[in-house]
């Protein structure tokens, strides 16, 4: 089980031929108490880099990027009810959609665990 | 600060700086038809006793529509406002009163928006309404703007009995904004197959009602025609006083009420400012544009209002806000929120069968004119007639004769021979029988 992650935070785990994906804990650190999170319809395609999900803080509102491009299959429902469980367990019961993986060699790009954890150090 | 004007030498030195030889110079883009070369011919100076005899003077050449028998509406609308209600916006804590910046500090200002707010979407049977928009042309471009964001379409279909201006003001924001807008004839029979202008990309429907023509429609139809296409259906709303009457945008389906709350608590302003109402449905709050007062509760428990969902705001979320509107017609908002309280439910009510009343009344008393004959099948306040020759001379006629008698279809569809003879009169609770009397006499010899 891959996780790979995206400079603007968001995290994407590969599970067979589709994809979960969700914003990391360091981003629920910097927005705070999250309020809301509007997750895109099932079925909608979406391009590597443009926006798929919004998500809402008492302090900001983000757009949250597609880290692949793909379909998706999937969305979080229970975000509708309880957004804070994007705070409780980002990686978890946070997670925001599922999606097809069209260009698998999208994923190579992308940062593993490890030159994200650096990544976030360098960010201070 | 000192605050000392410039001198000629800082005026050089900025000329310089931007690279334009002088003051006149950035004026070039003005057609020089437009520009004034001199000093209009004044005199040097006179006493205010004489200033303001020359003004009054100049002034008693227009003919006011409160000194005069008016029948003008077409989205403007004379309605008696109660003295209680300008005694009451003068109080110093609401006249100097912005939307606040520090919003919870002035909890009397978020409780008054919250009410104004609750009665809005009671009257439009929607389910949010905001704390107000600029005038109901705006409110209907936003509402467009809304239903192009929910949907991700842009197109939008806008009935042929949407107030022109209306529809104008929503072409200018499809013009910079970049979404386009399909535009039905206009519609004196208000019977328009709207359902048809509909397909895949359609984000919504724009209909008025009661619409231009004074036409009052059951939209449940369109409503569900839409939403089996996934758009959006905006009903329009410009004279307010209607839903003291009729069924509720909300009661038919509408997504979005886009409308003009100027018949509540404010004069006719000389055409603003006015009082923009939005209202949608709570699934798309989060899409809708503008300021939103919620009720909630201290850390003690106690009840207290803040200004909510602001990260639909351009403070917050900057160019992905919902809209540019930073604001709201606090003052006409609070007017119309005390004109209401006043009315009362039931005092609404009896106001608004009053108005259809005073309509009926003028539609007969024009329908007896030989010549004339009345358009609508239905109408509140306001109906179409068809004069005999075209309306705007006949309406220049009338004010010499000091009757203000309605607004020439002309004046708003110019260049339309097929609507030329067509004129869109009103009539409130100001109006009375001698009004409508007079009207009739006068309108029988204009049209001779």
């Amino acid at each position: 089980m891959t996780v790979k992650y995206t400079k603007d935070h968001e995290w994407v785990r590969i599970e067979g031929a589709t994809a979960m994906v969700g914003i990391s804990d360091y981003a629920q650190t910097q927005l705070g108490d999250v309020v809301y999170v509007e997750v895109p319809e099932v079925g909608r395609k979406l391009e590597q880099g443009k926006e798929a999900a919004v998500v809402e803080s008492v302090k900001a509102a983000s757009e949250v990027y597609a880290p692949i491009s793909g379909e998706v299959t999937a969305v979080n429902a229970d975000l509708a009810g309880e957004p804070g469980r994007v705070n409780a367990d980002p990686m978890g019961e946070g997670w925001f959609f599922r999606m097809t993986i069209a260009k698998p060699k999208e994923l190579e790009a992308l940062m593993d665990e490890a030159q994200y954890k650096a990544y976030v150090e360098g960010l201070g | 600060m000192r605050y000392l004007p410039l001198t000629a030498t800082d005026r050089q030195a900025m000329l310089a700086a931007i690279g334009v030889p002088s003051i006149d110079a950035l004026f070039a883009d003005v057609p020089k038809a437009a520009r004034l070369d001199d000093l209009v011919d004044l005199p040097r100076a006179q006493g205010e006793l004489e200033v303001e005899r020359a003004l009054g003077a100049m002034a008693a050449k227009n003919l006011v529509a409160g000194a005069v028998p008016s029948f003008i509406g077409a989205g403007v609308y004379r309605h008696h406002v109660p003295a209680s209600v300008d005694h009451l916006i003068q109080r110093g804590e609401f006249l100097t009163s912005y939307t606040p910046y520090q919003p919870e500090v002035a909890q009397g200002t978020l409780q008054m928006l919250f009410e104004f707010q609750t009665q809005i979407a009671l009257l439009t049977g929607m389910e949010v309404a905001n704390a107000s928009m600029y005038d109901g042309a705006t409110s209907c471009a936003e509402a467009v703007m809304m239903a192009n964001r929910l949907t991700r379409r842009k197109k939008a279909v806008l009935a042929g009995n949407l107030h022109p201006h209306y529809r104008d003001t929503t072409r200018t924001y499809a013009r910079f904004v970049g979404f386009e807008t399909v535009l039905a004839d206009p519609d004196p029979s208000e019977r328009q197959d709207l359902a048809a202008l509909v397909d895949r990309e359609t984000s919504c429907v724009v209909v008025q009602n009661p619409g231009f023509f004074g036409a009052v429609r059951d939209h449940t139809p369109l409503a569900a025609a839409c939403h089996a296409a996934g758009a959006l259906l905006v009903v329009v709303v410009t004279e307010a006083m209607s839903l003291a009457s009729i069924e509720p945008p909300g009661a038919m389906g509408a997504d979005i009420v886009a409308g003009e709350g100027q018949s509540f608590g404010n004069a006719l302003n000389f055409g603003g400012p006015h009082l923009g109402l939005f209202a949608s449905r709570e699934k798309y709050v989060r899409q809708m544009p503008g300021r939103l007062a919620g009720e909630t509760v201290d850390v003690d428990g106690k009840r207290g209002w803040v200004l909510t969902l602001s990260t639909r705001e351009q403070h917050i979320r900057r160019e992905k806000a919902t809209s540019n509107i930073c604001t709201n017609s606090e003052l006409c908002a609070l007017a119309a929120s005390i004109h209401l309280a006043l009315l009362g439910e039931a005092g609404l009510q009896r106001l608004g069968a009053l108005n259809h009343a005073k309509a009926v009344q003028l539609a007969d008393r024009l329908a007896a004119v030989p010549g004339i004959s009345v358009v609508n099948d239905t109408f509140f306040n306001e109906f179409t007639v068809k004069l005999p020759r075209p309306a705007a001379s006949v309406v220049e006629d009338l004010a010499r004769r000091k009757i203000l008698g309605g607004v020439p279809v002309s004046r708003l569809y110019p260049g339309r021979a097929e609507l030329a003879n067509l004129l869109v009169v009103a009539a409130t609770e100001t109006n009375t029988e001698d009004e409508i009397a007079a009207f009739g006499a006068a309108l029988q010899e204009a049209i001779r």
